[in-house]
């Protein structure tokens, strides 16, 4: 195992430079994409914050199920079906009567393939909706429950709407190289670098920002049906249940500072289907109140003086200059298609991430050195040769993360100094048995080369079992652990890269030269 | 052979009846005392918190922090002079603004004269999926080295390596119990580590006794597996003091937040170091490993 061949030699030594240069670009200037890269700092090195959102689509399925409620009277009805009873149970079921003779019809109808009441899904194969019967007297009750993919098509859907209007909203406030991304189907990561106090954004994304225009009304039977809601300070309005306009027909809005009254504003715009609306109810709403929602609260109740016709108008309130911007934002950016609330936070200062890197670089070259010194002390110039290939190993890990651009938190730093003090191993391992090989053989070469064909299963074992953990803590983990389950596992194959090529040329290099030493090793 | 071989299997009754002993003493203190889950896995928040002000007292903080209205309260010292760790469990689910809220209030009792360096809130669900996937990732690893094991060796060998492997984990979660030790994410990790490190050292140990076994056909087990530890002493000397120093300087350099994790790492590595002589190797001796059980293996 002590013969090297030139090409090897010369391909493993540029192998190496190159991955090394990686390490170093992280500290130089390169005006090229490729060669300059660098290692992106986890959130816990570089100061950040960590939301992990969660959509609480119990509204949705709600409103889903009252729409299906309502589609479905009027599909039995126009299929001359007679059906009673219609209620929405516990929020999760649909359930309605009919009488025995039609039930097969029903029963194929809503098992159709083709049915469009309830929609066959040929990527899950099941209907959206399970279908129950129980049998009544002469009559029978059929049950409407959202199947598992329904479910999980329902979620989807409003976690791609959410992540969207997610987006928009952290976009607005302009924080630098936020990550959004889905988690499961109905939870929401959202990473901020840098963003030193998170309080802001928090408010912003808990926010559904549901605003509807309403009229206030003094009569309690209304056709649409009335209900009562809050203002800010807790008394309470009778309310119409027509909307008159939504959030969704909203084009801009903007904080202004109203001339006359001194007082801050929201100002916006509508399309062109909410500005014809719109003009009409005002229209026609002269001298009545109109009350402006926002997520079941009512911000103001102005009244109508004069008909809207421009398709702009101005929400007034109590604002701050800071509340109105805010709830401008969230009118540009939409409504979320259901509440959201935040599960996980974690928040990094960045005094604190700068600390953790500082304490992280002097306890590597603290241990750096400890372990340098000990090799060099235990044996001499091989451990000299273990030295040189704990440096080339540092700077292949460095490398390779960079070249990957992957992430490095303070448990990383951890896993790398963790690698510097069991790198060694191997050469150990190695050395030890060449001593015990010397013992018995004259010949030095042989002996150096059976400690490193004996020793290999070993060495091999031994970082199998260590590489186990590290990937299935890299599958498993989580944020900062990962990075340390990356450095870790990294850091084997750099150890074994630089033990079977570097140290062992360095080691046949000089063992040829010195055969005839008194005492080698 | 060496001259000044050291007699370790004079002592493998010795040692595996104390280890029996801090096995039982570990069970106990994990069934009646438990572990002291922190944030991740119990659910609850963390806020590390950086005093400007000298003066301002531990109690004092305590006080303010009792008077916000958070439940169980705990605030300690963390790491430099001025820098405090605040726990508590909040039972609802985070409001966006609470956080806000609290440095609000905390100014009106105590001044502007604070910053939070750190925060981590975790709901109940997150926590506990936590904790389900940190006992998932350790069983797992524990489950992929049996695996491993089995492959590359016989049976009698693979017993033996999780029984050192088993051993250590319990022993040290005893300890962490014993010292009321903070339980997180990042020992989950370190527990991870200790498994791994562990499995290595004993590996190192039985490909030597394999190696010996196949070379001498007269030598009992109990023998030879006092040669192999032998032999393979000054790697596991060695391989362990420079993973213990480096350890140390993480333990020592390494900032506050790496301290419980480095602490772990250190007395796993101690623990499996001395696993990898006195359970693995015993074991072999007690399922009466021979030559002819690796080359029965062989042949098949």
């Amino acid at each position: 195992m002590l013969y090297f061949s030139k090409l090897k030699i010369i391909s493993v030594l540029i192998f190496t430079i190159i991955v090394s240069f990686f390490t170093i670009s992280n500290f130089i200037n390169i005006d090229n994409k490729f060669f300059k890269r660098n290692i992106n700092l986890g959130l816990d090195l570089q100061g950040g914050s960590y939301l992990l959102l969660e959509i609480d689509n119990k509204p949705v399925i709600v409103q889903k199920l009252q729409n299906k409620l309502s589609s479905l009277k009027k599909f039995l009805s126009d299929n001359d079906i007679r059906s009673t009873n219609f209620k929405i149970i516990d929020d999760k079921k649909i359930s309605f009567t009919i009488d025995d003779e039609s039930i097969d019809k029903v029963l194929s109808l809503l098992s159709d393939k083709e049915s469009e009441i309830n929609p066959y899904f040929q990527r899950f194969k099941t209907h959206e909706f399970d279908v129950e019967k129980t049998k009544v007297l002469s009559s029978s009750n059929i049950t409407l429950q959202f199947s598992e993919y329904g479910l999980v098509q329902l979620k989807t859907s409003s976690q791609n709407q959410a992540i969207e209007i997610v987006r928009r909203r952290v976009d607005e406030i302009g924080t630098n190289e936020p990550n959004i991304l889905k988690r499961g189907n109905d939870r929401i990561l959202v990473e901020l670098p840098g963003l030193e106090n998170p309080d802001r954004i928090k408010s912003l994304l808990g926010k559904t920002a549901n605003l509807t225009f309403r009229f206030v009304t003094l009569n309690e039977e209304e056709s649409f049906g009335t209900e009562k809601i809050p203002f800010e300070d807790g008394t309470e309005a009778i309310i119409s249940k027509r909307i008159i306009l939504s959030g969704d027909n909203l084009v801009d809005a903007q904080p202004r500072m109203d001339n006359q009254t001194n007082q801050t504003v929201v100002t916006f715009n509508l399309d062109r289907v909410g500005a014809k609306k719109f003009a009409r109810a005002t229209s026609s709403g002269v001298g009545k109140r109109l009350a402006i929602i926002l997520d079941g609260k009512i911000i103001s109740a102005p009244n109508i003086s004069e008909p809207i016709v421009g398709g702009a108008g101005q929400i007034t309130g109590d604002f701050t200059f800071q509340s109105a911007t805010d709830l401008a934002l969230l009118l540009r950016s939409g409504a979320l298609p259901a509440p959201m609330k935040i599960i996980e936070e974690r928040t990094v200062g960045p005094g604190l991430g700068q600390d953790s890197i500082n304490a992280g670089i002097l306890s590597l070259v603290i241990g750096f050195i400890l372990v340098v010194l000990f090799m060099i002390v235990k044996y001499k110039i091989f451990g000299f040769i273990a030295n040189i290939t704990l440096v080339t190993n540092l700077f292949l890990l460095i490398g390779v993360l960079t070249l990957f651009e992957a992430t490095l938190t303070l448990p990383g730093i951890a896993g790398i100094i963790l690698t510097v003090g069991m790198a060694v191993d191997a050469n150990v391992l190695i050395y030890e048995r060449i001593k015990e090989e010397i013992k018995g053989e004259n010949n030095r070469i042989i002996a150096f080369d059976s400690g490193y064909v004996k020793s290999k299963t070993t060495i091999l074992d031994a970082n199998i079992t260590t590489l186990i953990a590290a990937v299935i803590l890299f599958i498993l983990g989580s944020g900062p652990v990962k990075g340390f389950a990356l450095t870790l596992g990294v850091g084997i194959l750099t150890t074994l890269f630089s033990v079977y090529f570097i140290a062992r040329l360095l080691t046949a290099l000089y063992v040829i030269k010195n055969k005839d030493k008194e005492k080698l090793i | 052979m060496e001259k000044n071989i050291i007699h370790f299997n004079k002592f493998y009754k010795k040692f595996n009846i104390l280890s029996l002993f801090l096995i039982l003493i570990s069970l106990i203190l994990l069934t009646f005392k438990g572990l002291n889950y922190g944030v991740d896995f119990k659910g609850g928040t963390l806020i590390e918190l950086r005093s400007l002000d000298n003066t301002l007292s531990i109690s004092n903080l305590r006080k303010s922090f009792n008077n916000l209205n958070l439940g169980d309260v705990t605030v300690k010292k963390f790491g430099k002079e001025n820098d405090y760790v605040i726990k508590f469990e909040k039972k609802q689910s985070i409001e966006e603004n609470f956080i806000e809220n609290i440095k609000v209030e905390l100014r009106n009792e105590i001044g502007n004269v604070f910053e939070f360096r750190r925060v981590e809130s975790v709901g109940p669900k997150v926590s506990s999926e936590l904790l389900k996937s940190g006992i998932i990732a350790i069983a797992l690893s524990l489950g992929a080295m049996l695996i491993y094991i089995w492959i590359r060796f016989e049976w009698q060998f693979s017993i033996g390596a999780i029984a050192a492997v088993f051993h250590d984990v319990l022993i040290t979660l005893g300890f962490f119990s014993l010292l009321n030790f903070e339980i997180n994410l990042s020992i989950v990790a370190a527990v991870l580590t200790i498994v791994g490190y562990s499995m290595n050292d004993t590996v190192v140990i039985f490909d030597r006794v394999r190696e010996n076994l196949k070379k001498y056909s007269d030598i009992k087990i109990f023998e030879i597996t006092n040669i192999s530890i032998n032999e393979t002493l000054s790697r596991t000397i060695i391989t362990s003091a420079t993973t213990l120093l480096a350890l140390l300087s993480i333990f020592i350099f390494g900032g506050a937040i790496l301290k419980g994790f480095s602490f772990a790492m250190i007395l796993g590595v101690i623990v499996g170091t001395y696993s990898s002589i006195y359970i693995a190797n015993p074991i072999l001796v007690r399922l009466n490993v021979s030559q002819s059980t690796i080359l029965k293996e062989e042949k098949e």
